[in-house]
């Protein structure tokens, strides 16, 4: 039983990842959007130690925006020929195809988000000074907080006429909690301290968010597909 | 709902679109081994219901059960096959991963064995590989074809499968639903085309705005005049 459902989870994944990898749609725009919002960003603010301060702040949301660009495309793929009805009507639970692509929404935004973290070590002079593990670790909790919510909500709007502008208006005030706590911890990394005893509260945060909303997810999606 | 031993059971069906009730009260029932043709003018609610049957959509009130299971069921998905209006085809795989993708949505044992003898079938064997997007038309209609009885379904739900089919795209439909007929699965398909529709059929559905006004056998006047149904029945 798990493994069929284990199975249908990896099928999602491997085929949009190699739909993804064929067209590359999601990752050229979101790639590069991300560079060019850093570029942009590092001609306002100098790198300073006022700049690290806020260099969290100023990474994740290039993270956010590039990410609703490819949360957009998720659902959105599946219009194509109502590949979308051919899924719903399979034997694979919906929770399924969700969580199949949002994983795989999850590797190509990480794959996006290294690469634009490299450019922002660039642009900004920032050195992790071996923080870098514990500044992955919470690309990882937060990243899947950003793609859980906007696979779900890309799975909601995916029929709306508007459904570009609509998803980032939907998903941001939802994902203020977990950008937050991102960016915050992400700051405290990048000036070089370590995650102590005041900043754990953001890092449950993050792992409560995550779980919270995965949790919604799974729950609510065969809702959100068939109604 | 006690075991009815039908194929298909359909009861009380409403669906509304905002205030609109696009079925109204649909009920019908049909025998394993039937086909049923779903006949009725443009917006009478035939897709609509096509797509409750096929667990695409919840009716707003009423019950779908497919051999005696609810049709959200993933069991019940298993036994159903789905030909839309649209080939839902991914044209960034090629032939032979579209197949092998929805085999093992499907559990199917031996995916990719089913997936050549089903491209073999329809005549794309030689082109198994080739991205779907680079097909013809006939070609990704075909595709679709297989896609659709790729895992045996046991009821088959056809959205007017032969609207812009081309030829060999028809002939290799035709010979696979009377494959399907000889092997007494159940067949369900809505189409304008009156004539194909009464050859082909043994019940008649049909709906007038978004009512049942005739389901039942098909009958002998039926096939001598196709617009009979619609002179006789359809003035509800």
């Amino acid at each position: 039983m798990l493994q069929t459902y284990l199975s249908q989870v990896w099928t999602i994944f491997s085929k949009d990842l190699r739909a993804e990898l064929r067209t590359k749609e999601a990752l050229n725009a979101s790639l590069a959007f991300s560079v060019v919002i850093l570029l942009l960003l590092s001609f306002a603010f100098e790198a300073s130690e006022q700049s690290t301060s806020i260099s969290g702040g100023l990474l994740w949301l290039a993270y956010s925006f590039a990410g609703a660009l490819a949360l957009n495309r998720s659902f959105a793929r599946e219009l194509q020929n109502d590949c979308l009805d051919a899924l719903i009507a399979s034997p694979a639970p919906s929770s399924a195809l969700f969580l199949g692509k949002a994983l795989a929404n999850y590797a190509l935004l990480l794959v996006v988000e290294l690469i634009a973290l490299g450019v922002f070590i660039i642009f900004y002079d920032a050195h992790l000074s071996g923080n870098f593990l514990p500044l992955f670790g919470v690309m990882l909790l937060a990243t899947w907080a950003m793609v859980v919510i906007g696979t779900l909500f890309s799975a909601l709007t995916v029929n709306l006429h508007m459904r570009e502008l609509m998803l980032p208006v939907l998903v941001y005030p939802l994902l203020i909690p977990a950008l937050m706590a991102a960016m915050l911890l992400t700051s405290t990394l990048l000036s070089g301290e370590a995650i102590t005893g005041d900043n754990w509260i953001w890092v449950r945060v993050l792992v409560a968010f995550d779980i919270v909303f995965t949790a919604l997810g799974v729950v609510f999606i065969d809702t959100v597909l068939v109604g | 709902m006690e075991a009815t031993g039908n194929a298909l059971d359909v009861n009380g069906v409403w669906k509304y679109f905002g205030d609109f009730p696009a079925l109204n009260n649909v009920s019908f029932h049909v025998a394993p081994g039937s086909v049923v043709a779903l006949l009725g003018r443009n917006g009478a609610g035939k897709t609509t219901l096509l797509r409750i049957l096929a667990g695409l959509s919840q009716p707003s009130q009423g019950t779908v059960k497919v051999h005696g299971a609810e049709a959200r069921k993933e069991v019940t998905r298993r036994r159903i096959g789905v030909l839309g209006h649209s080939i839902s085809i991914y044209d960034e795989l090629s032939a032979h991963e579209n197949l092998l993708m929805f085999g093992r949505l499907y559990g199917i044992k031996q995916p990719a064995k089913r997936a050549d003898e089903m491209l073999e079938k329809v005549g794309l064997g030689r082109v198994r590989d080739g991205l779907a997007r680079e097909f013809s038309r006939g070609m990704r209609q075909r595709l679709a074809v297989a896609r659709a009885f790729l895992h045996d379904p046991e009821l088959l739900l056809l959205d007017e499968p032969f609207t812009s089919l081309d030829d060999k795209a028809i002939a290799v439909l035709q010979s696979m639903l009377a494959e399907m007929r000889q092997r007494g699965r159940t067949i369900v398909m809505s189409t304008h085309q009156l004539r194909e529709a009464m050859e082909l059929s043994t019940h008649i559905a049909f709906l007038q705005r978004g009512q049942i006004a005739y389901a039942g056998e098909r009958q002998q006047e039926m096939l001598d005049d196709a617009g009979w149904l619609y002179r006789t029945y359809g003035d509800i």
